[in-house]
C-alpha cells in the first residue's frame, strides 16, 4: 500500500509518535511552539504576577515583602480563590454563576445561625451550611440545565434573591459572630512550623514520586510521555516554590514575638492546596471530569456520545455553589463573623476575574483548577499592594479592572491565534 | 450468506409527509454499499431509522438474518452499528484518545485508565493502517479535515462494530484528504465490516463502492452492482427514479 497522502509530513510509520526531542532545547522549542499556537495557559498570569510583585517590592520594599504581609495576603485571597475554584467548573461549561458570592454569604449565614444562635455542635452546623450551598446549586442547575434559562439570568436573579435571604437572616445592620475556634481558625490560625514542613515534604515527594512512576509505566508501555528532563524541571520548580513559601511562612512574623508568636503556614493555605488537589484529581482523573470538558467543548457531540449532558451541567452548578459555601465560610472566618455584606461587594467579581486571569476561558472547554489559584493570587496582590501604596479604593478598582480586561483580551486573542493555527 | 443488515418494505412518515415508501436495502459484510439519491430522497431518514434515532412506521429490520427492534441509538450500538455523522461530533478541546473513547471511557479502580485507552486507540489506528496521525495526544482542533474524519471513523470501529454508516465523509475535504478517507473506507470493508456510505459524490462512490443503492423520492430504485454499471446509468436512476436497462443487480 502506498503511503497516505496528507498535508503534513508523515512520521516514520514504525514509531507512530515521533521521538520527541528530549534535550533542554527541545523542551523549550516545544513549549514555544505551544505558545505560538495560542496555548498560553497560565503564562500571562504568572508573568503578570512576577511583574506586580517586582513593582510593589520596589515601591514598598519594607511593607510588601515582609512575611507578615505575605501571610496576610494568603488570608485575604483565600475566600476569592476558593470561590474561583468552584467557578472554574461552571466556566468550563461556558456558563456563569453570578450568585456564587452571595451563595457563599448565605451559607456562612446559615452556619452562623445554627452554630451561634441555635448553639448546634460544629459538625451538623457545618454540614447544614454546605448542604445549603449544594441545594442552591441544585436549584440553579435545574433551572439552567432542565428549563434552558440562560445561566446569566438565573444566577443574576439568584444573586439578588440570596442577597435578600442573607439580609433577612441576619437583620439590617446586624452581624452574627462565630464563637467556634475551628471555624475562626480556618482563616486566622497557623499550622505548627514542623507540620508545615512535613506537609511540604509530603507534597513534593508525593508529586515527584507519583508522576515519575506514572511516566515510567507509560514509557515501558511505549506510550506518549513527557521527557524525563521536563519531569525533573517541573518537580524542581515545585520544590523551589514550596520550600520558599513554607520557609518564608515559618519565619517569626509577629511584631511583638514576646507577646504572641506568629509563624507557620496559614491554615487557609492548607485549605486552598487541599481543595486544589482534590478538585484537580476529579477533573483530570475521573470520567466525570472528562465529560465536563466534553460538554464545554461540544455539548451536542457529548450528547451523541451517550454522555448525560443534563447531569454533568447540574453537577457543575452544585459543585460551584458548594465551593461557594466553603468560600463564604473562609471569608466570614477572617472576620470571625457574618454580616449582610459577606460574599458581596467585589467578592464574586474578583473570583470570576481570578479564574479568567488565571487562564480559564469564558467560552468554555478550557481551564484548570490551578488557574483559579494563580488568578486569585494576582487579584490579591493587586488589592494588597495598591492598599500599601496608600492608593484610594477607586484606583485599586480601576487597576484591577484593567488587569481583568488585559486577561480577557489575552484569552480572546489566544483563541483567535489558536483557531488560526488550528489549536484549541 | 444472509446480508449483515437487511431492511424490507420500510415506511416512514412525518405527519402527512411520507418520506420512505417501502424501502428495501441490504448491506453485506466485507462490502461497501453506497447509498445515493438526490436531496430529499430520504437518505438521512433511512440512516436515522437504522441508527434508532427515528422509528420506522412499518417494515422489517433484520440484522445478521434475525429480526431486531432498534428503538434508540443504544440498541443500534449494542448490535454493532455505528454511525459517523457529517459533522463528526468531535470535541475540539479534547485529544484523539479522549474523543475516541468519549462517553465510553475505560476505567480502572473507577478512574479513567489513560494507558489502556491510549494503547487501544493506537492499536485501532494501526489496524486501519492510519499513519497520518503524529500523536494520539494532539487536540482534535489541530487536526486537518481528513485527520478528523479518520478519528471519527476510528472511533466507530473501536467497539468491535460490525456495520459502519458514514454520512458524507468526504463532503468537506480536499482531493488528497478525500483519497485518504476513501482508502480508509475501503480498508474497513476489507477488514470484514459492512460499510454503508452515503455520498453525493459519484466519483467517490465508484472508487470504493461494491454496490450502489439508489433512493428516489422515498422509494428504493434498486441496488446495483457497481462493477456492472456506469456513471450515466446511476445518474439517470438518481434523477428519474428508473434503472436503465441492464443496470439492475
Amino acid at each position: 500500500m502506498s503511503a497516505d497522502v496528507d498535508d503534513r509530513p508523515v512520521a516514520d510509520p514504525s514509531s507512530p509518535d515521533p521521538m520527541p526531542d528530549n534535550s533542554l532545547g527541545g523542551i523549550v522549542r516545544a513549549y514555544l511552539a505551544k505558545l505560538k499556537g495560542g496555548e498560553v495557559g497560565s503564562l500571562p498570569a504568572v508573568l503578570g504576577l512576577v511583574a506586580l510583585v517586582v513593582v510593589f517590592s520596589a515601591l514598598r520594599p519594607e511593607q510588601f515583602t515582609n512575611s507578615f504581609n505575605f501571610a496576610n495576603l494568603i488570608g485575604q485571597s483565600a475566600g476569592v480563590t476558593v470561590l474561583a475554584m468552584g467557578l472554574v467548573f461552571v466556566l468550563l461549561l461556558g456558563e456563569i454563576d453570578l450568585s456564587a458570592g452571595f451563595a457563599g454569604g448565605t451559607c456562612a449565614g446559615v452556619l452562623g445561625v445554627f452554630l451561634t444562635r441555635q448553639e448546634w455542635p460544629l459538625l451538623p452546623a457545618l454540614l447544614a451550611a454546605l448542604i445549603s450551598g449544594a441545594v442552591i446549586g441544585l436549584l440553579i442547575g435545574l433551572l439552567v440545565a432542565r428549563l434552558g434559562i440562560p445561566s446569566f439570568v438565573v444566577t443574576l436573579a439568584a444573586f439578588l434573591g440570596l442577597q435578600g435571604v442573607l439580609l433577612s437572616m441576619i437583620g439590617e445592620g446586624g452581624t452574627i459572630p462565630y464563637r467556634n475556634d475551628f471555624i475562626n481558625g480556618l482563616n486566622n490560625s497557623n499550622l505548627p512550623v514542623w507540620l508545615g514542613w512535613a506537609l511540604a515534604v509530603v507534597c513534593i515527594v508525593g508529586y515527584a514520586a507519583t508522576t515519575y512512576v506514572a511516566d515510567a509505566r507509560r514509557r515501558a508501555k511505549n506510550l506518549t510521555v513527557q521527557p524525563v528532563l521536563l519531569w525533573a524541571l517541573k518537580a524542581g520548580l515545585l520544590t523551589v516554590v514550596v520550600l520558599a513559601v513554607v520557609g518564608y511562612l515559618s519565619v517569626e512574623r509577629s511584631r511583638n514575638p514576646a507577646l504572641t508568636s506568629l509563624k507557620g503556614v496559614p491554615v487557609s493555605l492548607l485549605v486552598i492546596v487541599g481543595l486544589l488537589i482534590v478538585l484537580t484529581f476529579m477533573l483530570t482523573r475521573t470520567a466525570w471530569g472528562r465529560h465536563v470538558y466534553a460538554v464545554g467543548g461540544n455539548a451536542e457531540a457529548a450528547r451523541r456520545a451517550g454522555i448525560n449532558v443534563f447531569r454533568v451541567r447540574l453537577s457543575c452548578f452544585v459543585l460551584c455553589s458548594t465551593m461557594a459555601a466553603v468560600a463564604g465560610i473562609m471569608i466570614a472566618s477572617r472576620t470571625n463573623s457574618v454580616n449582610p455584606n459577606t460574599g458581596g461587594e467585589t467578592t464574586l467579581l474578583y473570583a470570576v476575574g481570578a479564574a479568567v486571569i488565571g487562564g480559564t476561558s469564558l467560552f468554555g472547554g478550557k481551564g484548570r483548577v490551578i488557574d483559579a489559584v494563580i488568578g486569585g493570587t494576582v487579584v490579591a496582590v493587586i488589592d494588597n499592594g495598591m492598599g500599601l501604596l496608600d492608593q484610594p479604593q477607586g484606583t485599586v478598582w480601576m487597576v484591577t479592572g484593567l488587569v481583568l480586561l488585559v486577561a480577557a483580551s489575552v484569552d480572546a486573542l489566544s483563541r483567535r491565534r489558536a483557531s488560526a493555527t488550528g489549536h484549541v | 450468506m444472509s446480508p449483515l443488515l437487511e431492511l424490507r418494505g420500510v415506511e416512514k412518515s412525518f405527519g402527512a409527509v411520507q418520506v420512505l415508501r417501502g424501502v428495501d436495502l441490504s448491506v453485506r459484510a466485507g462490502r461497501v454499499t453506497a447509498l445515493v439519491g438526490d436531496n430529499g430522497a430520504g437518505k438521512s431518514t433511512l440512516v436515522k431509522g437504522m441508527a434508532g434515532i427515528h422509528l420506522f412506521d412499518s417494515g422489517d429490520y433484520l440484522f445478521e438474518g434475525e429480526p431486531v427492534k432498534v428503538t434508540n441509538p443504544k440498541d443500534a450500538a449494542a448490535l454493532g452499528i455505528e454511525v459517523v455523522y457529517q459533522d463528526l461530533a468531535l470535541c475540539d478541546n479534547l485529544d484523539v484518545v479522549h474523543n475516541m473513547f468519549l462517553g465510553r471511557e475505560m476505567k480502572r479502580l473507577r478512574l479513567v485508565d489513560e494507558d489502556t485507552m491510549e494503547q487501544r486507540a493506537r492499536e485501532t489506528l494501526d489496524g486501519l493502517s492510519v499513519r497520518t496521525l503524529k500523536s494520539v495526544r494532539t487536540p482534535v482542533a489541530s487536526l486537518s479535515g481528513g485527520q478528523r474524519q479518520t478519528v471519527a471513523i476510528a472511533r466507530a470501529v473501536l467497539w468491535n462494530s460490525k456495520l459502519v454508516v458514514l454520512d458524507e465523509p468526504t463532503a468537506a475535504l480536499g482531493v488528497a484528504q478525500t483519497e485518504q478517507v476513501l482508502r480508509l473506507v475501503r480498508r474497513l470493508a476489507d477488514n470484514g465490516l459492512g460499510v454503508l456510505l452515503i455520498s453525493h459524490n459519484l466519483n467517490d462512490v465508484f472508487e470504493v463502492a461494491d454496490d450502489i443503492a439508489v433512493l428516489y423520492l422515498g422509494r428504493m430504485v434498486g441496488q446495483i452492482d457497481a462493477a456492472s454499471t456506469t456513471r450515466g446509468r446511476v445518474v439517470e436512476a438518481i434523477t428519474t427514479g428508473v434503472v436503465p436497462e441492464g443496470g439492475a443487480a
